[in-house]
């Protein structure tokens, strides 16, 4: 113990060394303080080495606290690692990788650690029992607001989230194989190895960053050699072979349907920060056709009097910090085991140098080998004994109160160490509804349903010796790779020993009259377990919720057994009938940020981009979402002082030159076949097989139950072919109801049907000047004329060699086509179109200008086919075929639907000119009070209308028609708009329709 | 996640399908008979069984044909997959 | 005795905790009840306590299948508001928000009902347009919700992001400042608390298997794993399992069940303080008072009675959170799990009497169920009793799909509430 800074790291050399790399120390600090350990320490094993017994303080009562595990079960020492934009709260301190520069912090403490207000909680502990929170703060009424809620948020929590936006990036990964394996103990290697020989596809997943499982941490021997060269070596080999990929730093967290496993990596966790370009993490889905669950046990704990002090230790972590680490984290033990596993640490510590007052065992007799070991190293022995207290305080264990047949001795201890048994990992085999056996034998759970795919094996199988893991594994492997397909030609077994793991069930020390943990990190004592029982919280889950039991970040990992079994105790229950709470991925917790992985920012969706972007952002377009499009909005000129100035200047020009807007976000929808007619009319309120060739039409479609669905036109380009236009929003899901149309109800039509929204890009070209624009496009051999194209007729027309369709509909009211072409060719055209529309005055315009004009056309779009409304209230209901059934023709008839009073739609002008109308505001009638009894409608849609000169707004309202100059109130609640409005037709602009037909 | 293996595309992930809910349910006609309860029977009453579970499927992101899965609505196994309109194979649950 | 007040407290801890009674009796099941509620979850607990206390129907028994307050009401995210659409959602949930206001004095039990105020964010246009729809017809039936621009939704909740380069931006939101969260757990135990000082026997571990009736079809009793139990009334309030309960009457119900998945963070100590809702890029956020964040993710698309969902659908909510919140990326989910919800066409519950006579039906509330349980026990306990709809209850029939009265929310809301 030559090393100042280190006090209890092992010198090298000794008989018991550890496997840290003494030729790489590594500076970390801890609460500002600098120290000093080495590669392949955790920061748990630094902080042990350096002589750091006290880490945090606990949940509710704020007690001191220490390293309790070695792994990521620990309760306790969680710390809140790196700082600033990186800082992350509760992490475990067990499992943290040391390097250079780690900075950790205690939590949940002020001002500071040795010195924590908030300790004289544990004064009045008497009153915070578990569900205390229930029964009080509740007087006076207005206080629990107030005072007390912030109060015990102040106090909740734990450590501090990062207070800035995680400067990291995240990868997500997809991975296919034949075995997946998870854990490299002893029964995973040898698994991985059987499979991984047999040629299958095998994936090998470790937690660690070494693989070897509890194979470090053992001085156990594997064909004569120390068991850890075992696992190096199997790892070599694992490694040499071309179908097997080991992934360490990689924990398997969850069991999903479909045997598809989520596994997060943690590439550079164990770094400072992530090097330029790679992720902090990557988030695995691993799907596998086999799984060979390797992923061992978890010791559990014993409940008695302080122990929650630092310094007591579960007993194979000790080993793990003497045989893995080289520190020793403490000089004068006492061993406290239910098993003969625990002896062993007994015998580690020896080896150690350590001095190991006592093993205390609660059964009568032990094998004798245990006991004439023990005697060998100078060890008393208390069978039929029981630690009923343990004493210290910050700075650690001082004596541990040792009752045996009633006498009381104590023991001067600065360690405890603590075995109850092993708890089989059964995670992984719960998350899919498989639940859990009670096995007798054991005194613990072991996996009973096992979801498809997955087989187990070795320790979290409930198989402890060493021997029987590896040969158990073996057994796996082989014979998951065989369920693949693959077979190998059996290799001998490696040799080892099973040692003895007989164990006698404690859960709790009944004589303990100290606060005795059962739930170290959410202080949950024995006390709270007898209170639940008594006031009637008594089935596992409401003992969970009542007390808090196993819900902290360690996931009752080692609490939930005891817990359960004190409370079958209690009721008398056998542990097979109270069962287990079945675990919820993720086994451990994973990072938010790890699931989202590079959907941040301007690639959290998708975005699609029409062919005319760069050209709309070229010539200043403001863009608009339009779902996942992009769409301008409008294109502001220098000087103009607002978007409104921009938007009336668009309208304008339409209405007196000519503008082109980019529609080619609509959906389209191709449908040809013998039947297309037929499936249209089915389909649409209204007939398209009288539709003649070279002719577009409107048309309303229904969902089956009788609203709107969705309205756009069809044009037919030939006896079988049909194309429909469909709104942006609407048009995958046009798409999937037409074939489901087709293909579920129909399926005797004989026509097909594909989209082709990408495959065209299309222009509406509007304005007096629209033709004349269209002719020099063309040139002069086309006919554009009346004649030739009359409103609602739609041509092939090639141009300039390329394939083009010119249809002339009209959603602006103007004379208008919409020209479509192929996508590649759009950006070109739309340049062709915008040169030839400058040079006649005219302007792009955006979907601000086109909602204008729509709304001065009384055209109804989103806003008015919002789902809730039939055709009647939007003024279409005499489109609906009378002759004939088609989609939703009988649910429109309900009497709702046919009601009256339903809203309907008419236009709003306000009352006092110039006033600007509010979208969402509500009718009432003029006079009446602002009360849901009055509401009679709402206005839908508005705009400042430049044909108008004022503001215009669309509006459902009760019994509309029949109220054109009704003066009526629009209640406005958030901008103090109220104001009356007069009800109108909807159509302000051109109501005849002379301009869309000249 | 689950894996749907698709009648025409083979096993793919299941967020390139679309679940259209309850199969096997015969769309009401002619229209002048049918009343609007036998209406909302076809349109919104469904079995949801706690078990074997008949449903439409479209391999939206893929073929784009709907098709039948019986799956067991508890452990979510696919028990068979077959075309529309064919009549309902047999499983083991044999509903 | 019984009775929770701090001085209670403080005397039991002086008595070392040793004399608190059961918080409920554990009665074996009577032969017969003048009523029976199946389903121990808060709506089934409160409609037995209203029914006792209101309307003094006390020999009434509530049947849970496993332990009570198991099903959605411990599962969920625990989001109280009323900002609905229609009127008549308006007026159910409304009913509700009154009664949380005053419960936890009304059942001496500290439901940690705790208005926090809840935001709905807006993130396009339309979203705007429906919200401001929102805010006006909410405010006309007396309800207060108020809009808020983005800047005025991030001082109210300072780690939201409203960074004009998200993919889809913050516009604005709309603010219902008496909304909130409570503790679910102690909704239940409060109500089953209340319930059993009334009379009202909670029987768990107790499965219904049949619902017996007479020649004129009307129910006259259960079958249930603690034998056959008899009763004239039978209130199913089953959320989830609706139709399999509802089968045993020969009923078929409008209704779908769907895994919902939530999820919580580790706890830290507060960063979130209030309630965010973005029905578009699907995301549902507040902090517990033990400093979980808890995070509602949305349905699969299929049925499932498994209480397990995809893992796409969580990854899906959690990069809207990353969105929403970045500084939260670093922060550990650590747990995830699934309840069933039962869904109706529209989105809204079902409530009311069935085709069977004497058997009532409270089912359907989706995803959104909780927030309604002080008003749907009230409701639905007064529609039992006297055996005709609850004013408040009275649209809310299985009639409206074949009428098509619905009360569309679907539509309104777009997706889960």
């Amino acid at each position: 113990m030559s090393d100042m800074a280190q006090p209890n790291r092992l010198p090298a050399g000794g008989a018991i060394e550890g496997r840290v790399d003494r030729n790489r120390p590594l500076a970390f600090t801890f609460d500002g303080k600098s120290y000093s350990g080495y590669a392949g320490d955790t920061l748990a094993s630094a902080l042990i080495a350096a002589g750091v017994k006290l880490i945090g303080r606990s949940f509710k009562y704020h007690r001191p606290r220490g390293i309790f595990s070695a792994g990521p079960e620990e309760p306790n020492a969680l710390i809140e690692l790196r700082g600033g934009a990186r800082r992350e709260p509760n992490t475990r301190a067990t499992t943290i990788e040391l390097y250079d520069g780690l900075e950790a912090a205690s939590q949940n403490r002020w001002p500071s650690l040795a010195f924590d207000i908030l300790a004289i909680n544990q004064i009045a502990s008497p009153l915070f029992v578990g569900g205390f929170y229930y029964k009080t703060f509740m007087w006076p009424a207005s206080f629990w607001e107030k005072v007390y809620e912030p109060l015990i948020r102040r106090a909740a929590g734990l450590g501090r989230a990062s207070e800035s936006p995680d400067p990291d990036h995240y990868e997500k990964a997809y991975a296919f194989c034949d075995v997946l394996v998870v854990g490299s103990g002893p029964a995973g290697l040898a698994a991985a190895l059987a499979a991984g020989r047999s040629g299958a596809r095998v994936i090998l997943c470790e937690d660690d960053a070494q693989l070897g499982g509890r194979l470090l941490s053992e001085r156990q021997t594997i064909d004569d050699a120390p068991a850890h060269l075992f696992a190096a070596a199997a790892g070599g080999e694992l490694r040499s072979l071309p179908n097997v990929c080991v992934m360490s730093r990689t924990q398997v967290f969850g069991a999903y349907d479909s045997e598809v496993y989520g596994a997060l990596e943690r590439v550079a966790d164990h770094v400072t920060a992530p090097a330029a370009g790679v992720p902090r993490q990557r988030f695995w889905h691993i799907a596998a056709k086999r799984c060979v669950n390797a992923m061992g046990a978890t010791e559990r704990p014993i409940v008695f009097g302080g122990n929650d002090r630092p310094g007591v230790m579960l007993a194979s972590a000790v080993r793990t910090y003497l045989n893995r680490f080289g520190v020793l984290p403490g000089r004068k033990a006492v061993v406290f085991t239910t098993n003969d596993d625990g002896w062993r640490t007994a015998a580690d510590l020896v080896a150690a140098g350590a001095q190991v007052e006592a093993v205390v065992d609660p059964r009568a007799s032990v094998d004798e080998n245990l006991t004439k070991a023990a005697a060998a190293g100078g060890v008393r022995v208390l069978l039929g004994g029981y630690i009923v207290n343990v004493t210290g305080g910050a700075r650690g264990v001082t004596s541990a109160i040792v009752s045996v047949a009633g006498k009381r001795q104590i023991l001067t201890a600065d360690l405890v160490a603590v075995s109850g048994g092993w708890n089989p990992q059964v995670a992984l085999t719960t998350h899919r509804g498989g639940k859990p056996r009670w096995s007798d034998a054991l005194s613990t759970f072991v996996p009973g349903d096992l979801p498809d795919g997955m087989t187990v094996a070795g320790a979290a199988n409930g198989d402890l010796g060493l021997a029987e893991s590896l040969r158990k594994g073996s057994e796996a492997g082989a014979a998951a790779a065989a369920a693949c397909g693959f077979s190998a030609a059996p290799a001998p077994q490696p040799r080892a020993e099973d040692e003895p793991t007989a164990v006698a069930p404690l859960w709790h020390v009944a004589e303990s009259r100290h606060k005795a943990f059962v739930d170290l990190q959410n202080d949950v004592t024995a006390d709270d377990i007898t209170l639940a029982h008594a006031e009637g919280f008594r089935s596992i889950e409401h003992l969970k919720r009542y007390t808090t039991l196993g819900m902290a970040t360690d996931q009752g990992k080692t609490s939930n057994l005891n817990g359960h079994a004190m409370m079958a105790a209690l009721t008398g229950q056998a542990m097979s009938d109270v069962g287990t709470i079945l675990s919820r991925p993720p086994h451990q917790p994973v990072a938010i940020g790890a699931f989202a992985g590079h959907h941040r920012d301007r690639h959290f969706r998708p975005t699609r981009h029409t062919a005319g972007h760069a050209w709309a952002l070229e010539n200043g377009a403001v863009m608009v979402e339009a779902g996942p499009w992009l769409r301008p909005q409008y294109f502001p000129r220098s000087g103009e002082k607002d978007w409104l100035t921009t938007v009336v200047r668009e309208v304008r020009t339409v209405r007196s030159v000519v503008g082109v807007c980019d529609v080619s976000t609509l959906g389209r929808i191709d449908i040809q076949g013998r039947d297309a007619a037929a499936f249209l009319d089915r389909v649409y309120v209204n007939t398209f097989s009288t539709l003649p060739v070279g002719k577009a039409r409107y048309g309303v479609m229904l969902r089956e139950d009788g609203f709107v669905m969705d309205d756009g036109t069809t044009s037919r380009f030939a006896e079988d072919h049909y194309v429909m236009s469909t709104t942006t929003a609407n048009a995958a899901k046009i798409m999937q109801h037409l074939e489901f149309c087709h293909q579920a109800l129909w399926p005797e039509l004989d026509v097909s049907m594909v989209s082709v929204t990408e495959q065209w890009s299309q222009y509406a070209v509007a304005g007096p000047k629209a033709r004349e624009l269209l002719m020099q496009l063309y040139g002069p051999d086309v006919d554009l004329s009346n004649d030739a194209l009359p409103y609602m007729g739609c041509r092939e027309i090639p141009l300039r060699g390329i394939p083009t369709r010119l249809f002339r509909i009209s959603f602006s009211g103007e004379l208008a086509y919409e020209l479509a072409v192929p996508a590649r060719y759009g950006a070109a055209v739309l340049e062709a179109l915008m040169a030839l529309c400058g040079a006649l005055g005219g302007c792009p315009y955006g979907t601000e200008a086109q909602s204008v004009m729509r709304i001065e056309k009384g055209h109804v779009a989103g806003n008015e086919l919002n789902g809730q409304t039939v055709a009647r209230d939007l003024g279409l209901g005499r489109m609906m075929s009378t002759k004939r059934d088609y989609i939703g023709r009988v649910m429109a008839g309900r009497p709702a639907l046919m009601a009256p009073d339903r809203p309907t739609l008419v236009g709003i002008r306000p009352v006092e000119k110039g006033r600007r109308l509010t979208a969402g505001a509500h009718i009432l009638p003029g006079g009446a009070a602002a009360v849901a009894a009055n509401d009679q409608g709402y206005v839908t849609s508005v705009a400042y209308s430049p044909t108008c000169e004022g503001w215009i707004g669309l509006a459902l309202v009760v019994n509309g028609p029949a109220r054109h100059g009704e003066r009526v109130h629009a209640f406005d609640a958030m901008r103090n708009n109220d104001q009356d409005v007069v009800i109108c037709s909807p159509v302000f602009v051109d109501p005849e329709g002379v301009r869309l037909r000249g | 996640m689950l894996l749907i293996l698709c009648p025409y595309c083979g096993p793919r992930a299941e967020i390139e399908f679309r679940c259209g809910g309850e199969s096997h349910i015969e769309r009401p006609g002619p229209y002048s008979e049918v009343d609007d309860g036998a209406w909302a029977d076809y349109l919104f009453t469904r079995k949801n069984p706690k078990g074997e579970h008949r449903e439409r499927w479209l391999h939206a992101a893929g073929c784009r044909q709907w098709f039948n899965v019986a799956r067991d609505t508890v452990s979510h196994t696919i028990l068979a997959v077959y075309p529309m309109g064919k009549t309902r194979p047999p499983t083991e649950a044999g509903t | 005795m019984g009775t929770f007040s701090f001085g209670s407290l403080l005397r039991n801890a002086m008595a070392g905790h040793k004399d608190w009674p059961r918080q409920w009796r554990a009665p074996d099941p009577k032969p017969a009840y003048d009523a029976i509620i199946v389903g121990a979850g808060g709506h089934g607990l409160a409609t037995a306590y209203y029914l006792a206390k209101e309307h003094g129907v006390r020999n009434v028994a509530v049947l849970e299948k496993g332990w009570l307050g198991g099903g959605n009401t411990g599962r969920n995210t625990t989001i109280i508001r009323s900002n609905y659409l229609w009127e008549e959602s308006e007026a159910l949930y409304d009913h509700a928000v009154k009664l949380w206001e005053g419960l936890s004095h009304e059942l001496n039990y500290n439901v940690m009902y705790s208005p926090r105020g809840v935001l709905m964010l807006a993130h396009n246009i339309h979203d705007i347009q429906v919200f401001k729809r929102h805010v006006h017809a909410n405010r006309l039936a007396g309800i207060d919700n108020e809009w808020l621009t983005a800047e005025q939704a991030k001082e109210f909740c300072p780690p939201l992001n409203i960074a004009p380069g998200m993919r889809y931006p913050v516009l604005g939101a709309a603010l219902r400042r008496r909304g909130g969260v409570a503790r679910y757990d102690a909704v239940a135990w409060g109500y089953a608390r209340a319930a059993d000082r009334l009379g009202v026997d909670i029987i768990q571990n107790c499965e219904v298997k049949g619902i017996r009736r007479d020649a004129n079809g009307a129910v006259t009793g259960v079958e249930t794993t603690r034998g056959d139990i008899a009763t004239k009334k039978i209130g199913v309030v089953a959320a989830g399992h609706t139709s399999v309960v509802m089968s045993m009457a020969d009923v078929r119900m409008p209704l779908e069940s769907f895994p919902l998945q939530a999820l919580v963070s580790e706890p830290v100590k507060p960063v979130m303080p209030c309630v965010v809702m973005s029905n578009t890029i699907h995301a549902y956020i507040s902090q517990s008072d033990k400093g979980e964040l808890v995070i509602g993710a949305g349905t699969d698309q299929y049925i499932s009675y498994s209480q397990t969902g995809g893992l796409h659908i969580t990854t899906h909510t959690l990069d809207a959170i990353c969105e929403l919140f970045p500084m939260f990326r670093r922060m550990r989910m650590l747990r995830n799990w699934g309840g069933i919800v039962d869904v109706t066409p529209d989105r809204s519950p079902i409530i009311g009497k069935t085709p069977v006579p004497g058997l009532f039906v409270n089912c359907g509330w989706g995803t959104g169920g909780f927030k309604a349980t002080p008003g749907s026990g009230h409701v639905f306990a007064a529609t039992i009793a006297r055996d005709e709809p609850h004013p408040i209850a009275a649209p809310f029939t299985m009639e409206r799909f074949v009428t098509g009265r619905l009360i569309d929310e679907a539509a309104a809301a777009a997706v889960a509430h």
